[in-house]
This record gives structure tokens, sequence and C-alpha cells, in this order.
């Protein structure tokens, strides 16, 4: 049985439908990730699970026991605020203990408890400090050494990391990794930040208005995106509109209007004629200066229209013959020679026929 | 920028040095004379001691110092009871209707104070309740109750919701989350209400004259009786003078106390 599980989850304020049927089920030590733009419901569906806040239709399980009604203090779940929300008047050692005490834990656990998990954040030196007298870094590990020092079944963090600087939150990111599957709590993770989702997950749901568009394993999702917002959402792609010319079980021949046909590959049995996005990855395209390298099947003439060096990558901007333009990720892996193009030059792009996927609209 | 700032500072300085460092150096003064025959003091020869003896020789003094800082205590911590909760919902209602609230609170000082003392007298004779020690407290506790509702509100207006969210997250009861969150962060609001009104009540002599028996009186009575009645100014000099050393003590006490106790809170006053 999944640990927590929501079962046509809506929350409506107003007119607005915050939450919109979501159906999704998170195993025990899983570390799940909520991942959307601004506005999508996460928050709200967070606040739900936690208790602050109630659905209009649906219902949330835990361990397949309906937690309507019980009140927020009753749930075996504890929340990491992205606000932190850390007690001013009690030090890092008096937040931490704060769970424990109200668990009524004996003054001897308590005292060892949150000696360990200070120690497990790397905050031993600080347990006499008082939150105002930390760095955000430091507070941050305070919240989370708070919400984990009770053990709760899950653990709850609502963009945790979004307000530390680019450096930390990378540290934060590796530490946060090592912390769950070092004390193996089941974590809800929200962010709408896809690259810190693909980093920190075992398996994300994607959402947009309130719906979950996408419920997959990082590489799943980046792989093999179930629609254009997906698609769009996570990494950097190539959206090519096409229209299904041959489906075989092997092969899959596309139509770009402008462009010619496309040799991809997709075993669902598609009728000719369906309309969608071919989707492409600007690392899966090469470009090539001669017709000859690029003997690939599927082997488009453009022009380079902007190049940008990014250090071990270059990212090519190509015009295409019926002037869409497609993005190329390059490796510099050459040395001694840091570009292959040049604004201007005409090239070849291409890729392998199982490169991209077809999405239907 | 100098002399702005000069020009700035001069008038209030001026005036606080001329009428308020300048009478207070005279009650000083006046505390180590004799009194005048007929009021006012006697010509000066030496510096004397009498009134302080006076005062030290006889229990009565002592006495009357004792009961006025019981009334102020019990005043003060009435006032905290009955104006938490007040604060507490003006800080919590919509933010449209919490200035009407606030004005609600300190609307009673467009009317004249002596006018709302007399109202009490006419609300308590009926009652039999009149010239007691209760009067005196109902009445000091009705003047000084905004002077507790404002600072508390403001100090409970700036709570972060978040505090009482994550408590009750972590398993606090709404009886626990008061007691480890809202009220040790209202402290600083508590001790600014508690000065504004503990201090006043000490010296205030219009309640106890009006609404308190003969056994009721308080310093504030017995000073004015010195300088208006008994004409022994040196005396009532000299009780100003145990007064705002007694006060001061006690605001040294308290506020040593809260730098050690308030850790934290400041991030909330
Ligand atoms: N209490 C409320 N009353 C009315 N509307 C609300 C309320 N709470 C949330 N909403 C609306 O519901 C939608 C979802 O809000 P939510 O806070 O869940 O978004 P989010 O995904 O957490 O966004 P962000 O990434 O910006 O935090 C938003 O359009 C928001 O305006
Ligand atoms: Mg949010």
């Amino acid at each position: 049985m999944a640990l927590l599980e929501f079962r046509n989850l809506t929350r409506r304020f107003g007119d607005l439908s915050a939450v919109n049927d979501v159906s999704l089920a998170i195993e025990a030590g899983e570390f799940f990730t909520l991942l959307g733009p601004s506005g999508c419901g996460k928050t709200t569906i967070l606040r739900m699970i936690a208790g602050f806040d109630a659905p209009d239709a649906g219902d949330i399980l835990l361990d397949g026991v309906s937690l309507a009604g019980v009140p927020p203090e009753k749930r075996p779940l504890h929340t990491v605020f992205q606000s932190y929300a850390l007690f001013p008047h009690m030090t890092v050692a008096g937040n931490v203990a704060f769970p424990l005490e109200m668990a009524k834990k004996s003054a001897l656990e308590i005292r060892c408890r949150v000696n360990e998990t200070l120690a497990l954040v790397h905050l031993e030196d600080k347990a006499d400090s008082f939150p105002h007298e930390l760095s955000g870094g430091q507070k941050q590990r305070v919240a989370l050494a708070r919400g984990l020092v009770n053990k709760p079944r899950l653990l709850l963090l609502d963009e945790p990391l979004g307000a530390l600087d680019a450096k930390l939150r990378e540290e934060m990111q590796v530490e946060l990794i090592a912390l769950q599957r070092e004390v193996g709590i089941t974590f809800v993770f929200v962010t709408h930040a896809q690259q810190e989702a693909l980093a920190l997950s075992h398996r994300i749901a994607v959402m947009r208005n309130g719906r979950v568009e996408q419920c997959d394993e990082p590489d799943k999702l980046y792989t093999q995106p179930a629609n254009r917002f997906v698609a769009d959402f996570i990494g950097k792609i190539n959206l090519i509109d096409v229209e299904v010319a041959v489906s075989t079980k092997v092969l899959l021949t596309l139509k770009a209007p402008g462009l010619g046909e496309i040799a991809a590959a997709d075993p669902r049995p598609l009728k000719a004629g369906e309309r969608g996005a071919f989707a492409l990855r600007p690392e899966l395209i090469r470009v090539h200066g001669h017709k000859e390298s690029a003997d690939l099947k599927n082997r488009f003439a453009g022009t380079v229209r902007e190049l940008l060096y990014l250090g071990d990558v270059t990212l090519y901007k190509v015009a295409l013959a019926d002037g869409q333009v497609i993005e190329a990720l390059m490796p510099n892996a050459a040395p001694g020679r840091a570009k292959f193009h040049e604004v201007g030059d005409p090239v070849w792009v291409c890729w392998r026929h199982d490169a991209g996927v077809f999405l239907k609209d | 920028m100098n002399a702005t700032r000069w020009l700035v500072t001069l008038p209030p300085t001026v005036f606080l040095l001329a009428f308020f460092l300048a009478p207070a150096l005279i009650v000083v003064a006046a505390s180590f004379r004799e009194p005048g025959e007929f009021g006012g003091l006697a010509p000066f020869v030496a510096p004397s001691l009498e009134a302080y003896r006076f005062l030290f020789d006889d229990i009565i003094y002592a006495e009357i110092f004792a009961r006025s800082f019981l009334v102020a205590a019990l005043t003060t911590l009435i006032c905290v009871v009955l104006a938490y909760p007040l604060a507490w919902l003006i800080a919590r209602s919509p933010a449209k209707r919490r200035d009407l609230l606030v004005l609600l609170v300190i609307l009673p000082f467009a009317s004249n104070f002596l006018v709302r003392i007399y109202a009490w007298i006419m609300l308590l004779g009926p009652v039999n309740l009149l010239y007691t020690p209760f009067a005196v407290i109902a009445g000091m506790v009705y003047v000084h109750l905004p002077f507790m509702i404002l600072p508390l509100y403001t100090n409970l207006e700036k709570h972060d919701p978040a505090l009482l969210e994550a408590a009750q997250d972590l398993g606090a009861s709404a009886w626990t989350r008061f007691w480890r969150v809202t009220f040790p962060l209202s402290l600083p609001g508590i001790f600014s209400g508690a000065a504004l009104v503990f201090i006043p009540v000490l010296g205030m002599f219009a309640v106890p004259e009006l609404l308190g028996g003969t056994g009721d009186m308080l310093i504030g009575n017995l000073i004015k009786e010195q300088f208006l009645d008994n004409r022994d100014w040196p005396l009532g000099a000299a009780l100003s003078i145990m007064l705002t050393v007694a006060v001061l003590a006690l605001a040294g006490l308290a506020a040593w106390g809260a730098r050690r106790g308030l850790h934290g809170t400041e991030a909330v006053s």
C-alpha cells in the first residue's frame, strides 16, 4: 500500500480550481517532488496534506486511512516552511527540541535526539545560538533538523531552498539527497525549479493549473515527456509541428510542413494525418559543416544564426529551410579548439531516428 | 548637515531643560528646605533633612507607599488580563476593520477625564460600591486600559502567522501554541503596556479622591495634600522624590530582567 495517496483531490477558491482532480500515490521512502510554475497549486496541495486546508472534493489517505478531520497537530508529518518559521525566541536547540517536547519525550531522550539531529545537519556548534544569529543556509538546516528530529512518517518541504543563493542552493541539494537517504523518511518536496527537481527526486509530478500533467521518474520525464507542456517545462527542447505520414511498428514517418520528412520511432499505433509536435533535445542534434559527414537519415540544411559559447558546450541556433530556428548543443570536446562553426556558416543538422519523440496534440 | 542637526534638536532640548529638568531640580532642592509658615518655603538657612526624617519616622507613609504599589500592580495585572484578548482580537481582524477598532479603543480620550470619572460615580453609587477599594481599582483600570491595549496590539499585529502554523504542525495544541509562541513573543508589548499603566497609576490622585473612601489614600493624594492642603512643600517634595526613586529602581530592575529573559523577542517588538 502506498504511504500517501490522493484520490481525486480538488480545492477551489471561488471560480479558480487551485487543485483539480489530482490522484497520486507516494511510496514509503520516496523523494517525491511536485514541480510546476508559480500558481499551479503546489503549496495548496502541501497545505492540505499538513491539514491547514481541507479539500473541497476527494481525499488524502495516509497508510490507507483518510486524514479528513484530523487536525494538523495530530498528523504524523512535519513541514519545512519556505520562510523557515523558526521560533525567534528559542535557541537552535530549543527549536529542534520543540517537536520532541510536544510529543512528551523524556528530557534525556530530547537531549540525545537534539544532539544527534544537529550533528546530522552539521550544526552542533550552533546549538545555543538564536535564529537571528544564523546565516540563511544555517537557518535552513535548523528548519530541516526541526522537521526531522521526531522522525515523522512524512516530511513536507515547500521550496525550502528558494531563499538561498545559487551556490548554497547546490550545496544544500547535495546535503538534502544524502540526508533523505540517511534518515529514510519520505519527502514530499515542492519546487518550481526543474533542474532542482531532476537532481533530487525519485519521482516528479509535473503540475499545471491545478492538474498533474505527468508523474514519472526524472529520466522518463526528460526523455519521454507526455505532452508539449512537460517537454517545454523540463529542460531545453525543440518542438517542431508535424503530422503523421506513415506509422508502422518499427518506424514512424512524420511530415513537417516546409521541412520535409522526419524519421522517428514510436511503437504506438498512430493514424496517418494525426497532428502533434516532434520534440527533440538540443544535445541529441549534431551540427556538421559537410553533408558527407552528416550521414544520418534525418538531415536538414540550415544556417548558423547565433552561437553561445558556454565553455564545455556551445549552443548553436540554426535556421532551417522553412525559417524555423532549431537549437543544438554540441560538446567542445576537441582539445585546443573552441568552436566548430561561425555565425552565417551553412551547416547540416542531423539526428538519429530514435532521438526525438512524437507528442500528440 | 551638522548645523541642521543642531537646529532640529535645539528647541526640544531647550524645552526639556527649561520645563522638565529645572522644575525637577527645584523639587529636589525644596525637599531639603524647611516649610514656610503660610505655605511655600521658609527662608534658607542651612540644608535640612527634616522632611525625610519625618517621612521615615511615621510608618503610615510606608503603608501608603506599599498600598499604592499594590494598587498599581493589581491595576496593571487586571489591565493585562483584560487587554490581551481585546488586542489579540483586533490584531486578528481584517485589516480594514482594525483601524476602526483601534479608534474605538482611543475614543474615550475624546471626552474629559473628570467627566468620565463622574460617570463612574453615577454607575457605582446606586449599587453601593462607591468609596470602596473596588471602585478605585475599577476606575484605575478603566482609565488605563487603552494604554495596555495599544502597545499589545502593536506587538501582536507583527507576529508572523507562520510561527503558529509551524508550532501546530509540530504537534502543539492551541493552548500550548499560545503559551510557547504567542505569549513569550508578546512580552515586549506587555512590558511597554505595564510601564504605561503602572507608573501613571502610582501618581494618580483624582481617581482615589473621587471614587475611593478615606482609607484609600495613595501616594498621589498624599503629595497633592502636602502642596495644596497641609502647605508642607518640603515633605511633598521629599515624597515625590521617594516615588521617583522607587519607580526608577523598578524600571531598572525590569530592564535588567527583560535583557536576560527576552532574548529573540526583539525580532517582533
Ligand atoms: N487562500 C486563498 N484564497 C484564494 N486563492 C488562493 C488561496 N490560496 C491560493 N490561492 C490561489 O490558488 C492558486 C494556487 O496557489 P498555490 O499557492 O498553491 O500556488 P503554488 O503552486 O504554490 O505557487 P508558487 O510557486 O508561486 O508558490 C493560485 O492561483 C493562488 O492565487
Ligand atoms: Mg507555493
